[in-house]
């Protein structure tokens, strides 16, 4: 049934577009929380500039990224990957929606990490790769996961960039969301409410999978505050 | 040997520090904002002072005129802050763990027997006492093989009668083990219990240093 290929396509890619946010998304949330450097306005701006432009002409600026007439495009062309119009440019649409989002929530996370932590686990021997995989990142954890849901809810109903870079061809790179529109601009109305539902279950399942996630990850962080710190005036 | 000889801006404060510690502990000792925590986050490399040297023993952590400040994570210092820190994510014994560094001499039996925590190292952070929290945190200074323990305040935020039970845990550190101790306080009994010399601090400067055993009444007026 194509509504199925259509959610399983949808929810595939977003999953996907969600891995791929992961890396670049983690190192970009540390550098603007952690570390001054010159750029950091610049980088800021830009890692933001997907939320405050038109998603079309995000998509537009990918479309001509990847265009065999640029530079990258050639490069893309002669490594024999095609992604103008393919699964892959769906991927690319939602991920740059999404990185943002998971950013800027993972970013405020890891602010909130007190650096005390951070500082004793260095003066053990912990090398910053290890303080931030041992430290910063399990007690930033729920605000990662929030991020990440986030930006997987956000690549779920990407349409803008993707019909500019991916088009709405049925079978090969229709969404959920461009599907919504494809079906409404032909007339069929009842699929395209049929598939808004569809969306919006996915989308409740994945805020309520993440609130369980987040409820069951202890912050302890905080129940230690609660329970009043400096911890040595207790006892 | 500890050489501390540096001076480090930071707004309008100044430290300055021009000291050779050759003591088993050394205390810092001065009002709130004299710069003593400030010494020790400087010998930890988690303040770059603007000038001078540092040394603990042969290896040279800072040196600005050759260049050198060697990482936090490469200095080999044990340092146990005034608010302690436990990492609240893991449970006693994974925090006591987080530094062990392989081939060395200290077990962790030896370590958890000496400050009586064996007991402990199953719980969770969050459960365990002020004075089980300094313990804990002592142990983990102690697990990394430091070359120097900084304390900063380890007594400061506990009641006098935990103060009595945690005093002789230190001791048995100062004695056994032999890593130096430099100790951050403003209690005159901690510097008479505890240490061997004493530096005191005001505003940035060092205006008194000595032998605490023979020195301390005329070093530190009575308040």
């Amino acid at each position: 049934m194509e509504l199925w290929r259509i959610t399983y396509f949808t929810v595939l890619t977003a999953a996907g577009a969600t891995v791929l946010m992961l890396p670049p998304g983690l190192l970009l949330a540390w550098l603007l929380a952690r570390r001054e450097f010159r750029i950091r306005v610049v980088l800021d701006t830009i890692v933001s500039l997907p939320l405050v432009m038109p998603p079309v002409a995000t998509g537009l600026i990918l479309l001509l990224l990847c265009s065999p007439r640029s530079a990258i495009g050639r490069l893309l062309e002669a490594a024999g990957l095609e992604i103008v119009f393919t699964w892959k440019a769906v991927v690319l649409a939602m991920t740059v929606m999404g990185l943002p989002l998971f950013v800027r929530t993972a970013r405020a996370g890891i602010e909130q990490v007190d650096r005390r932590y951070e500082a004793v686990a260095a003066t053990l021997g912990a090398t910053p790769l290890r303080v931030f995989f041992t430290i910063t990142l399990p007690l930033a954890f729920p605000a990662v996961l929030a991020g990440a849901v986030l930006g997987f809810a956000r690549a779920l109903g990407e349409f803008g960039a993707t019909i500019m870079i991916a088009g709405s061809i049925p079978g090969v790179t229709r969404t959920l969301a461009v599907a919504i529109y494809s079906y409404t601009e032909t007339g069929r109305d009842r699929e395209a409410a049929l598939i808004v539902g569809v969306s919006a279950s996915i989308a409740f399942a994945a805020l309520w999978l993440s609130n369980r996630l987040a409820a069951r990850v202890a912050t302890p962080t905080r129940k230690e505050r609660a329970s009043g710190t400096p911890a040595g005036l207790h006892g | 040997m500890i050489l501390l000889d540096f001076t480090l801006h930071q707004g309008a404060f100044t430290l300055d520090v021009h000291e050779r510690l050759e003591s088993r502990v050394t205390a810092l000792f001065g009002h709130s904002g004299a710069g003593k925590t400030t010494v020790l986050d400087s010998i930890a490399g988690l303040r770059t002072p603007s000038s001078g040297t540092i040394a603990v023993g042969e290896r040279v952590l800072f040196a600005s005129d050759r260049r050198v400040n060697v990482p936090v994570y490469e200095r080999h210092v044990g340092y146990v802050t005034q608010d302690v820190a436990l990492f609240p994510h893991m449970n006693t014994r994974h925090n006591v763990l987080y530094g062990r560094r392989r081939g060395e001499r200290l077990a962790l039996e030896s370590v958890a027997a000496m400050l009586e925590i064996d007991a402990l190292l199953d719980r969770r952070v969050s459960q365990l006492s002020g004075g089980e929290r300094q313990r804990v945190a002592l142990a983990r200074a102690l697990m990394s093989a430091p070359e120097v323990l900084l304390l900063d305040e380890p007594l400061a935020a506990v009641d006098l009668e935990l103060r009595r039970r945690i005093l002789p845990y230190l001791e048995r550190v100062r004695d056994e083990l032999g890593v130096p101790i430099i100790y951050v306080t403003h209690d005159r009994a901690e510097v008479h219990a505890f240490a061997d010399h004493v530096i005191r601090l005001d505003r940035g400067r060092v205006v008194a240093s000595g032998l605490a055993s023979e020195t301390l009444e005329s070093l530190i007026p009575n308040p």
